[in-house]
């Protein structure tokens, strides 16, 4: 079998994606992703491993993809620019290709200062924008950086991230159509607890044509605490949780809340399968990958749907 | 400028220790300019070494002695008449000040005083800022005479990145946002539409990619 892009097979299809995010292991044992293998598989379409999320070491992720790809997942490739500099990066995405992986996600990644290797330099030899721009010249016209030409394309869908809830605000859509001029075929957004704020962006989104030419995928995280949440709108980079999120899950007794944090992650998703131009839904659930087919099953995404193999 | 700061004193004097004749050398420039290895401060370290060393009953000769520049062969050669009566140097000079007054004298070791830390501005009295990496090709007609390369903690050529909230960085929010700085000034000139056309990325062969650079004028040199 020719190795496909389930993804984009799904979304070429006109079809809701789901994605999933798989965190590799703190260690070298493949089992821990073989299970989160079988935790995903016929729940969603693709899975995003991450690169050494939050600056912590951990395992590859594009040997983690390997592993997924040979479980017979399709694996997204999360690759940050922090660690890598231009010359790693492209020999990556070539490794990634080889081996049949055919998603990639090309982010910045966390700053290093909030990992486990403080004292590590910071490579961010491209930023976010210009690593798309190389991995679609990569694949479309064959070339590296500089011009030269490879003996074989990689094959890969081509993604970016987009955090609607930063600031400037009125620059965040202007960050995604550089994103998408760039060549990002596919966007992951950062977890989505404000609805209000993602549904403007995604206004502002469809005012610049930006859904036409890239599939945007909603981000979504099960809150699994009240604490959660509030660690989250205090120290999470990025992260805008509203306190009725948080007054919401402090309603309700500790044992509970849980619960309560899946109920809102799958009316978030309810919502967003309302909102025009979104495509899918990206389920971070973060160490808890056991409860994704239960998000995916009550906010009625499976069956996932059947995919042609040619 | 360059800016520095003193080395923490214990590490100053396990540095010294081994030696009886020390010359501790200050320098005029930018060092003095950061309050941390002009004349003063020259004065102070040596006082300082010179008493924690009779406490302990120790014989050493502590000197000292500030150039106007450490970095500067012109003036560095002025210790050539002093320089033996010594047998370390302990420079407040930045890195390039250690490494010329090491480089003209082979003979005596010659130990850092500071920790060189950045090309920056005095911002206020006591307050200074890293603003420029010297990467050998100046960028900040671009970027509205804001370098994100200095002050974006994630050096974005397309920022900014998510972790911007209300003007400040997520590694610190104590660091002010380079990009919602770069985006505020472009408005103000009315060129915010620069911002929408991707930036390359950098070539950084004019920073490292030669290895150590050094620049040569003939029209300079004699």
């Amino acid at each position: 079998m020719k190795d496909v892009s389930r993804l984009k097979r799904v979304l070429d299809q006109g079809g809701f994606a789901v994605t999933a995010e798989c965190g590799p292991p703190k260690g070298a044992d493949a089992e821990a992703i073989l299970k989160k293998a079988e935790l995903l598989r016929s729940t969603v379409d693709a899975v995003n491993v991450t690169d050494n999320q939050t600056a912590i070491v951990r395992m590859s992720s594009l040997a983690a993809c390997s592993l997924l790809k040979s479980a017979g997942l399709d694996p997204v490739l999360q690759v940050v620019v922090r660690d890598r500099n231009r010359i790693a990066l492209q020999s990556d995405i070539l490794g990634a290709s080889a081996l049949g992986i055919r998603n990639i996600l090309c982010l910045s990644g966390d700053h290093q200062s909030f990992g486990n290797q403080p004292q590590a330099v910071g490579v961010f030899d491209l930023d976010s924008i210009q690593f798309v721009q190389v991995a679609r010249t990569m694949r479309d016209k064959g070339t590296i950086l500089g011009g030269e030409a490879l003996t074989k394309a990689p094959e890969l869908f081509i993604g970016a991230a987009a955090n609607p809830f930063g600031d400037p605000f009125a620059f965040r859509v202007v960050r995604l159509a550089k994103k998408v001029a760039a060549g990002a075929e596919f966007i992951q957004t950062q977890c989505i607890y404000n609805l209000d704020r993602f549904e403007k962006w995604m206004a502002m989104s469809r005012d610049r044509g930006l859904t036409e030419k890239t599939c945007i995928l909603g981000g979504v995280t099960p809150l699994k605490s009240a604490g959660m949440a509030r660690y989250m709108k205090k120290k999470v980079a990025g992260m805008d949780v509203p306190d009725e999120v948080i007054r919401r899950m402090e309603s309700v007794p500790a044992k509970k809340q849980a619960e309560e944090g899946l109920k809102i992650c799958v009316e978030t998703i309810q919502r967003l399968k309302e909102i025009p131009g979104v495509r899918g839904v990206h389920i971070m659930a973060i160490e808890w990958e056991d409860k994704v087919a239960e998000i995916a099953e009550k906010a009625g995404l499976l069956p996932r749907p059947v995919i042609s193999k040619q | 400028m360059i800016t520095a700061e003193r080395k923490p004193i214990d590490e100053i004097r396990a540095m010294v220790a081994p030696y009886k004749r020390v010359l501790v050398l200050g320098c005029g420039s930018c060092v003095a300019e950061c309050a941390a290895g002009g004349e003063k401060e020259t004065g102070m370290l040596s006082s300082t070494l010179r008493m924690a060393n009779k406490m302990e009953g120790k014989d050493v000769l502590i000197e000292e002695k500030t150039l106007d520049r450490q970095c500067v062969k012109d003036f560095v050669i002025l210790l050539d008449d002093i320089v033996d009566q010594y047998d370390a140097v302990l420079s407040l000079g930045c890195g390039a000040g250690v490494q010329a007054v090491a480089e003209m004298f082979s003979e005596i070791p010659v130990l850092p005083a500071l920790n060189t830390e950045f090309l920056g501005e005095t911002r206020d009295q006591g307050y200074w800022v890293e603003n420029c990496l010297g990467c050998g090709d100046c960028m900040l007609d671009d970027f509205g005479g804001v370098c994100p390369l200095a002050r974006c903690s994630k050096q974005l050529f397309n920022g900014p990145c998510g972790g911007s909230r209300e003007g400040k960085c997520e590694v610190n929010p104590e660091i002010p946002c380079a990009w919602q700085a770069i985006i505020d000034r472009l408005d103000r000139f009315g060129s915010l539409d620069r911002l929408e056309q991707i930036y390359p990325p950098k070539d950084w062969s004019r920073k490292q990619g030669g290895g150590p650079r050094k620049i040569m004028r003939e029209d300079q040199r004699r």
